[in-house]
Formats: structure tokens, sequence, C-alpha cells
């Protein structure tokens, strides 16, 4: 099985599936609504400087999300 | 319905619902033929518009075009708009009769969430399927998409290229003229047995005291188990809807806790619920409606290359910089040109009346008051216009939500957050666009913060006094041969303003407490051309609105000021000044102690008291006072009229450099403009806000003027 990570530990051009969510649950509604669900696919296409949000593209759209949003979304990265 | 009314007789409604960015403004313009603002950032639409038109065949329609949303539950405050709208029309109220779903076909799977929920309200619903020049020719097959959606139609369309809308507007009529639609159809969402068997107390509940429909009384239980804030708008939506009988509402409380436990039980989180089940049945119909979907995600799109050097690490924000400076710069020097002829324009016109009309009152009124007074503050239109045209294409360009992303870390480092950014760049050119875009960030703490620092942007309205003030007191020279020492001083105010705003904006987050969590899920759109007749007639709106500003509010001013600056005329044998004898001046010398601290005399005393009015009337009340105060038969200059101003007990210049940086830096801080703090009581929904706000304000343009102009004078300037 692969191994299980954050978006948050994701590098660069990484693409990954998304496996589920953790920690605060607040966001969770609107992620899913956005289309983040688990068995999608994502690309990490940049983080920004200072620790500031991150850049995904997800189904056919780019979206940010800020680092600690990142960490509550578990996923698997593909090769 | 009143029963002998004929229901073709009616007016049509159509509601224009979708996600944020998915051209449903560009549509309604197109549509109603109305020139509302487009733009590439999402979430600009914040309130409903509505635009009425007659369809071909012959009945009125009211369009009526909602903030985006990407579903009915609400998150923020503009999609709460939206959910308690339909919630109305789930209980009958302004129901309208078909609902337009706009949806940006390069982005299909997640714009279908939406359509799919809209689908169970019971209101008939035409797809327009936008931005189709955006996706591969053949890759959409949008009748079959139709047919597994089970709506009216689904129509291709381009609001962009403006082809489609013809094919919308007549499936409208086809609409209006068929009767009601079969909401005999069970939701097509594949529930689990076990789910939906738990779901029943909720639904039969909705089915039992609200007389729903077997698939809307699902929809709603899926959704009001998702998010509470769903239930809520059961319990008071605004004016026309006072909300279910309480016991009810209890009841639904107590089913949906139930509900939760049991699926918890049964391994569901309820929070993604719903969204799992549509978004099954999205996929699916995606599998079978769209061809090539295999390399998406893989592919590298020409914003994700833009992208990589404007958002880039350290090149991205070095650009943001530079692209504000040289607005801010430009706004200086390209207006020269075309200020200069204005400016020569209303002066042969001054000249012309004078040669022409005969001396008396009503020449004097016209040539002093109406032309000195309007015509002093024309002369700034196309500083204003330039400023809205760069702003406006920064929006449009879909630039601005990159600057959201590449600040977003900085603002939450100062109490707000990266969709501050959009409000407050706006707020250069007016407070109020901007206090009503800060309704897109959805935590109240950030965006009551944004609100509060909003006006310390400077506004268009108050580049007419910097640049008369840097246009009369500083030095026309270059430093190091290229920048421009006045142009420096502007966009030095500027960033006086922004700098202050966010240090007061760090303050008060330390005691405003935090109500709910802050994400920034922000959808970065695809960069494109700016549609350039947006543009001009964003830049031509606000140039309509600076002129009919200065022919109504500023033209009344300046007559009244005329007289009260003219009369009572003073006798001859006072030496000096004839203004300072009149009404007016006695107003100003009222003032004169209170600001005399911070070098300012009577006559900038009665320009601040009709600055209440806007902020820009400062110069056209300067502009006034000069010429009723000149005596000779001539037009006067107002900057000229600044310089040459002595004091006669000393003889020397009544107003300095010194003056001139403690007037504009006062007007950076000032709480002049009373439209805003209106727009602010309406927003925050109280009267504490907008008090703090002038309270906070006047401090802040009273010491820091007073520190300047009289640590000035320590030193000895």
């Amino acid at each position: 099985m692969p191994e299980q990570l954050t978006i948050a530990q994701l590098s660069t051009d990484d693409v990954a599936r998304i496996v589920g969510f953790s920690g605060s649950l607040e966001l969770q509604s609107r992620l899913v609504e956005m289309g983040f669900l688990p068995g999608v696919l994502i690309r990490l296409i940049k983080r920004s400087a200072f620790g500031g949000p991150f850049q995904l593209k997800v189904r056919d759209y780019y979206v940010s999300l800020r680092k600690n949003d990142s960490e509550n979304i578990i996923v698997e990265k593909l090769i | 319905m009143a029963p002998n009314s004929s229901p073709k007789k009616e007016v049509f409604r159509i509601a224009l619902l979708g996600n944020p960015n998915s051209g449903k403004t560009a549509i309604f313009n197109l549509l109603t033929k109305l020139r509302h603002k487009v733009s590439n950032y999402p979430g600009v639409t914040v309130e409903q518009k509505t635009g009425l038109i007659r369809l071909k065949n012959g009945r009125m329609a009211e369009v009526i075009d909602l903030p985006g949303t990407y579903s009915l539950t609400p998150e923020s405050l503009d999609e709460k708009i939206v959910a308690e709208e339909v919630t109305k029309w789930i209980h009958n109220i302004n129901k309208p009769d078909v609902i337009i779903s706009v949806v940006d076909a390069s982005n299909l799977s997640r714009n279908l969430y939406l359509t799919t929920q809209l689908t169970d309200l019971g209101i008939p619903v035409v797809m327009a399927l936008n931005m189709m020049d955006r996706v591969k020719s053949g890759t959409i097959d949008h009748h079959l998409l139709k047919e597994k959606l089970g709506i009216q139609s689904v129509i291709p369309m381009s609001a962009k290229q403006k082809w489609g809308v013809d094919q919308l507007l007549e499936q409208l009529i086809d609409v209006s003229e068929s009767s009601a639609i079969d909401q005999s159809f069970m939701i097509p969402l594949n529930i689990p047995s076990q789910v939906s068997e738990v779901l029943e107390p909720v639904t039969d509940l909705f089915r039992e005291h609200m007389r729903y429909s077997p698939r809307l009384a699902v929809a709603q239980a899926l959704r009001i188990i998702t998010r509470k804030s769903a239930l809520e708008l059961y319990s008071n939506v605004g004016t026309d809807f006072e909300g279910i009988d309480p016991t009810i509402f209890e009841k639904l409380l107590s089913v949906r806790e139930n509900f939760i436990q049991k699926l918890g039980i049964l391994n569901y989180s309820h929070r993604i619920l719903e969204a799992t089940l549509r978004y099954a049945l999205i996929d699916q119909i995606i599998n079978d409606v769209q061809a090539d979907r295999t390399k998406v995600l893989n592919e590298v799109t020409r914003s994700e290359r833009l992208d990589r050097i404007l958002t880039h690490k350290w090149l991205g924000p070095v650009i943001f910089i530079s692209i504000m400076y040289l607005i801010f710069q430009s706004v200086f020097t390209f207006a020269a040109g075309p200020m200069d002829w204005i400016d020569a324009l209303i002066h042969r016109l001054g000249e012309t009346i004078l040669k022409t009309m005969e001396s008396g009152m009503l020449r004097d009124l016209i040539v002093d008051g109406v032309i000195g007074g309007v015509g002093a503050i024309l002369v700034f239109l196309p500083q204003i216009l330039i400023l809205v045209f760069f702003l406006t294409i920064l929006e449009d360009s879909g630039y601005m939500a990159r600057v959201a992303f590449m600040l977003d870390k900085m603002m939450t480092k100062v109490g707000l957050h990266g969709r501050s950014a959009l409000p407050l760049i706006s707020g250069y050119a007016c407070a109020i666009p901007g206090i009503m875009a800060s309704r897109t960030i959805d935590s109240w703490k950030e965006r009551l913060i944004t609100i509060l620092i909003l006006p310390l942007m400077s506004c268009s309205a108050r580049l007419p006094v910097y640049t008369l003030l840097i246009g009369a007191f500083i030095p026309a020279t270059t430093i190091g041969g290229f920048i421009s020492l006045q142009g420096l001083v502007l966009v030095f105010m500027y960033i006086l303003g922004t700098g202050v705003a966010f240090i007061l904006g760090w303050i008060f987050s330390k005691f405003i407490p935090v109500q709910g969590k802050s994400s920034f899920v922000m959808e970065m759109p695809p960069y494109r051309f700016p549609i350039m007749g947006s543009v001009f007639h964003q830049v031509f709106t606000r140039g309509k609105l600076f002129i009919k500003n200065a022919g109504q509010i500023i033209l009344a001013i300046s007559i009244v000021l005329w007289f009260i600056a003219s009369f009572p005329k003073s006798p001859d044998s006072i030496n000096g000044n004839r203004v300072e004898h009149s009404y007016a001046g006695k107003l100003g010398k009222l003032v004169e102690p209170i600001i005399e601290p911070l070098g300012f005399d009577w006559k900038i005393g009665i320009g601040l008291i009709t600055s209440f009015a806007a902020r820009e009337v400062m110069v056209s009340t300067l502009a006034t006072l000069y010429s009723v105060e000149n005596e000779d038969d001539s037009v006067v200059h107002l900057s000229e009229a600044l310089v040459n101003d002595t004091d006669p007990d000393t003889g020397k210049p009544r107003y300095n450099i010194l003056i001139a940086l403690s007037l504009m830096i006062f007007y950076v801080f000032a709480a002049q403009c009373m439209a805003t703090f209106a727009i602010v009581k309406v927003e925050t929904n109280s009267w504490k806000w907008p008090i703090f706000m002038i309270c906070y304000m006047s401090i802040l343009a009273y010491g820091s003027s007073f520190l300047v102009y009289q640590g000035g004078r320590w030193l000895g300037y």
C-alpha cells in the first residue's frame, strides 16, 4: 500500500489521490462540494513564499488552500 | 395567486444561478442589454441585480442575477444571499418561472454540482453551457447532458464571444409557453438503502409539515444534514419569510442530531454525504458526455505557465509592487497632458464670458462660482479615469485572484485575509464598492477589519486634493534623472495610508474576538484578455459619476459658497481681504482656532467643512474663494493663487510646503465621506462600527497633521 501523506507534504508537480480528511472538520463540507472527494486526483502546482497558501489543480481547475488546511487532507502519492 | 389573473400575462421571472466566475453577470448583461461590471475574480456579484426585458413573444420578463455560489448550503455572506432566496422559492415566495443554471464548460464537473441541486427544486432548469470557446469543439455531448440531467435544455454558448444568447432566449420563450414540469420523479441519486432508511424521519418531516415533493424532501434533508447553516435558513429568512413553526424547527433539529448519530454508526460522515452522492452521479454523467478526460490533470495550461512567472515565489511580489507603482506614476504622468487641455478650455470659457457678458452679479456668479468651482474639479477627470482603467484591467484579467494568493500569508499576519486584497485595492478608486466586495471574505472578524481600515486607502476623491497641493508646492524636479519628485510624493501618500491601514488592522485584530474559523479556499480563474467593452464601460461609469457629482453637489455648493463668500459686501474703507469679512469668512474664522495648530487657516477651514459632502469639494471651495477674492476681471488659476497668497499682516506667503504636507496627510486619514459611513452601518448592521471608524480616523488625522506641522516648525521650516 502506498505511503499516506498530507497535501502539505507534497512537492511541486506531484500527483496524488485523495484518501480522506483529518483534524478540524470545518472546511470539509466546502472542499467536498468543490469536488475534493476520496478517490479524486490532485496535482500540486506550487507553494508560495514564507509558508503562504498552496496552489493545486483538482478536476479541471486551479485552487489555493492554506498550509494548515492542506495538512488536513490525506493523500497517497502516485509516481 | 389572485383568482382571476391570467398567469400568461404576469411578468415571467428568470433567475440566473451558477458558480462564482462562471459568467453569470456577462450573460445577464447580454440578456438585459445592461452593462454591469463583469470581472474575472470569484464572487464579484455580491448582491441581487434585476433587469426587465421583453421576450420575442411579447411577454415581459424579469431577469435576476444572484451572487455566485458553489452550493445551496451557505458558507460566506454572499452565498447566504442565494441560499435564503432559494429557501423562499421552495416556500413559493418570489418563485422564479425558470432557472438559468450558468455552467463553465471548461470546468464541467464542479459546476454540475450546483446544477444537480437546482434540478431538485421543482422549477424548470435551462442550462447555459457558457465559455464554450475554452473547450475543444465536439468534446461535450450537450444533448446527452440534457438527457442525463433531465432538465429542459442545454444551450452551448459563449458570453465573451457573444454567441448562443439568441438560442437561450428562444428556449426561455419555450419554457414560458409550456405548462408546469412533472415533479413526480424521484431524486436521481443512488442513496444506499441503510442510509435512506435512517434518513426517512427527516424527509417525512419535510413532506408532512411543508408539503415538499418527495424529491425536494430528500434534497433538503441531505442539505440540512451537511451544514447547520442550511437548517438555520428555516428559522428566519429576511423580510418576506418569517420561518417555519418553531416546534417543527425543534423537531428538525432533533431528528438531524439523531440521523447524524445513526450515520456515524454506519460509518458515514454527515458532512460529506450529499457531496459524495452527488459527485457519484456527476462523475458518471461526465464519463458519458465528455470525451478525453485522461490528460486534464497533467495538462499545463497557458495560465499555469503565466503563473510560473507572475506568482513566482520572489518574482511575483516584485512584479506586483512594480505594477502598483507604475499605475500611480502613470496616473500622474499620463494625465498631465489631458489635464492641461481641460484647464485651458475652462480658462478660455471663463474669459469668453468675462468679455461677452456685462459685468454684474450674474457674471460674477458664473465666472467665480460656477466656472471657478466646478471647473477646478473637472480638471481631475483624466486622473480618475486612468486609475479606474488600470484597476479594472487588473481585476478583469484574473490577476487580482493571484494577488490574493500571494498576499494571503502577509494579510493573515496583520489580521486580514487574502481576499482582503481586492476590496482594499478597489478602495483606491472608491471605498464604497470596496466595502461591498468585502462580503466575499467568509470570516466575520477579517471582514470587519477589512471594512474598518478600508477608508484609509486613498480614494480617487482625494486625488484632486493631493494633485493640487503637490502641483503648487512640491518642486517639479526629478531624482536621479527619471523619478519625478511630485510623483514620488503622491505615491508616498498612498503608501502612508496603506501602511497605517495595515498597522491598524494588526492592532484591531488583537481586540476583535474571533467568530468562526477562517480558511482560504480560492479558485484561481484562468487569465484572460480583459473584455475591453466592459472595462471602458466601467471607466465611463466612474467618469459619469464624477461629472454628475461636479454638476450637482459641487455646483450647488459652489453657488451657495459664492453667495456666502460675496456677502455681506464689505465697505470699501476696509482694507485687505473681502472674503474674510463675508459669512463664509466668519464661518472659517470660527473653526480656525481648532485647526490653527495644524497650520490651516480659515480658508482651508471652509474647505474642510464643505468637504463633508465629498472630499474633492475642498478644491472647488478654494477655487471659488480665490475667484471671489480676486478683484480684477480675470480668471483665477488656483495653484498660482495658493502660492501667491500672502498674509497681509506679515507679508509672508500664507501657504508653504509644510502646510501643504500637513493638509495632504490630514486628507490621507480624515473621516470625511458620509456615504462611506452609511454603507458601513448597513454592512455591519450597527452604529457601533461607523462611529468607531469616525473617531479613530479623526484622531489619526488631527494627530498626524499636528505632528507634521509642529514638528516641521520646530525643525525650522
